[in-house]
């Protein structure tokens, strides 16, 4: 551990705690800066509409894409509509509906993923939040059109996953991916929540380990964390990249997006 | 999110849904842990390895379940030898996988192969409990993903037994790669016109009812067994309320339509038999 944080870099626990940040920036705040107009879309068309999760379609030079993402609040008030980014199965219902539709009208869709998971409640079971997660699953394995995902905070577990069927997963430098929160492994693993500092380290969940193991594609720098107050410089490289990924899909035909997509994941097998 | 779910922390009485795999015990007499009665042993393998006294499911694995299922001799393994490494170098790990095998004989917590179900030829999978409590870690996921592959190419139907705490979390990352993987390989099967019947077994939980577990054509469930996403404790502490008697059980999941029918052992062949049959199975099989 001391040798990982040899060049004064920042810890493993460091950026989980940045990416729960209250000041990093959420979906809307992304959205406002990369594109050049977003129409909110709502409702799953079967039980209702979940806050904590955004979608819509979105104009960036001139092509239209489908933004979907969890959506945290900042305060107490915006948390209790928000569910602090945590979506209920309408929420994944939401996200599949318009994902089905961007790939009707072959719009490219991108994911902006941020939860600390799936809610846990008494009602998400009711309404089969494994049943909503799987669905994403095995639906957008063949989505027709391109898909990015970028994980700009929390990517907690099968709730992030729901939005990371993708041609190509993004993270932000300081975003973190992983199985369980480090609090949760550390419960289960070791019977001690308070050594998830340590379980941040082992879990592999950074946006750099996780680039070396190959379940990201790219990682984008933040040359400072990632901040509300000061985030257009970050914005405008995202819009880039954005840019230069729809661009490299184009002109590809349907199979192979979806050839592609599926060799990706194909790929996190057994290996020694 | 697959939190906590697994296992208890040490300390903490369990008052509802008991964690503890009932096992199908060994020996000439046992204590059934349903009704706290004495039952012979014998009694409990006659009784589709259920309690004779209260009817309590006993958890078992593919050793039991599959002389259960199939047609007499007819299961064949499909990579049998086919183990995971050890992606996150996570300690201990090896050394408890090395164990566990040992112990259960099994080299994972899931069983692969084709048998066939009255005379029909189908892919079957068992997960078994006592591995891990049926996490998916890759070599889980990998040999779901070509079991299913392999039943798309020779235009199998699929059955599968669920069981499973979840994530294989020593595995990290990979584990929860796992869900995608066998979810895009029922997705191939489902294109190419076959049936696919999980049937869900006490516990299924976490990743795997969040992936192949709930993607079936038909969704069958063993009485009684918890069936969810998040845990019942992981839901009691997130909510910091009591849950209701029955929640997350198989009734539960029937009642609010997540499952198509709650099947008791002794009518699961029969039942299989049905559904492969009037899905077009069997007809120009010998
Ligand atoms: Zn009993």
């Amino acid at each position: 551990m001391e040798e990982k944080n040899r060049e004064g870099a920042v810890s493993a626990w460091d950026r989980v705690q940045i990416a729960r940040s209250a000041d990093r920036p959420y979906i809307k705040d992304f959205i406002s800066r990369i594109f050049d107009g977003f129409l909110e879309l709502h409702g799953d068309r079967l039980f209702g509409d979940d806050r904590a999760v955004i979608g819509g379609i979105a104009a960036i030079d001139k092509q239209y894409v489908t933004v979907i993402g969890q959506q945290k609040g900042r305060n107490a008030k915006e948390n209790k509509r928000r569910n602090f980014g945590m979506p209920n199965p309408e929420g994944y219902r939401k996200a599949l509906r318009l994902a089905k539709q961007a790939e009707k009208f072959s719009r490219p869709i991108l994911f902006f993923v941020d939860t600390p998971g799936a809610f846990c409640g008494m009602e998400a079971e009711e309404r089969g939040q494994g049943e909503a997660i799987a669905r994403n699953l095995f639906e957008l394995s063949d989505l027709r059109v391109p898909v990015l995902s970028i994980i700009t905070g929390e990517g907690g577990s099968g709730g992030a996953l729901a939005f990371a069927v993708a041609n190509e997963v993004w993270m932000l430098e300081n975003a973190v991916y992983s199985v369980l929160s480090p609090e949760g492994f550390a419960a289960i693993l070791w019977k001690d929540k308070k050594r998830a500092e340590e379980a941040a380290e082992v879990m592999k969940m950074t946006a750099e380990e996780l680039k070396g193991m190959g379940i990201v594609e790219k990682v984008i720098p933040e040359p400072q964390p990632a901040n509300i107050a000061d985030m257009d410089d970050l914005a405008l490289s995202m819009r880039r990249e954005i840019r230069s990924f729809l661009k490299y899909y184009q002109d590809m035909p349907a199979e192979e997006i979806v050839r592609r997509r599926k060799d990706r994941f194909r790929s996190y097998g057994v290996f020694d | 999110m697959l939190k906590e779910h697994f296992k208890k922390p040490a300390g903490e009485a369990e008052t509802e849904i008991s964690y503890e795999k009932p096992q199908a015990p060994d020996g000439l007499f046992q204590k059934c842990d349903g009704c706290g009665k004495i039952v012979l042993q014998e009694d409990i393998e006659n009784n589709w390895y259920c309690c004779p006294k209260c009817g309590r499911y006993y958890r078992i694995g593919a050793r039991e379940r599959i002389p259960m299922i199939a047609d007499e001799n007819t299961f064949q393994e499909w990579d049998s030898g086919l183990t995971g490494g050890n992606p996150l170098q996570f300690e201990g790990y090896e050394e408890k996988l090395d164990t566990l095998r040992k112990s259960t004989g099994y080299a994972e917590a899931v069983v692969m192969g084709e048998a066939r179900i009255c005379g029909m030829r189908i892919a079957l999978g068992v997960m078994s409990a006592e591995f891990l409590m049926g996490s998916m870690g890759t070599a889980v996921g990998e040999k779901i993903t070509r079991m299913i592959g392999r039943a798309t190419a020779e235009r199998l139907p699929v059955v599968l037994f669920c069981c499973s705490g979840g994530a294989r979390m020593q595995e990290g990352i990979f584990s929860l790669m796992q869900m995608a993987r066998t979810a895009q390989a029922i997705k191939e099967h489902d294109e190419a016109g076959l049936l696919y019947i999980p049937v869900l077994t006490d516990p299924t939980t976490g990743g795997v009812t969040a992936s192949f577990a709930m993607l079936g054509d038909v969704i069958l469930a063993e009485p009684g067994a918890l069936i969810g996403f998040a845990g019942p404790r992981v839901i009691r502490q997130t909510i910091g309320q009591k849950l209701p008697q029955g929640f997350q059980s198989a009734e539960y999941l029937l009642k609010h339509g997540f499952v198509d029918r709650i099947v008791r052992r002794e009518r699961l062949r029969s039942t299989l038999g049905i559904l492969l049959r009037s899905s077009g199975y069997g007809r120009k099989e010998s």
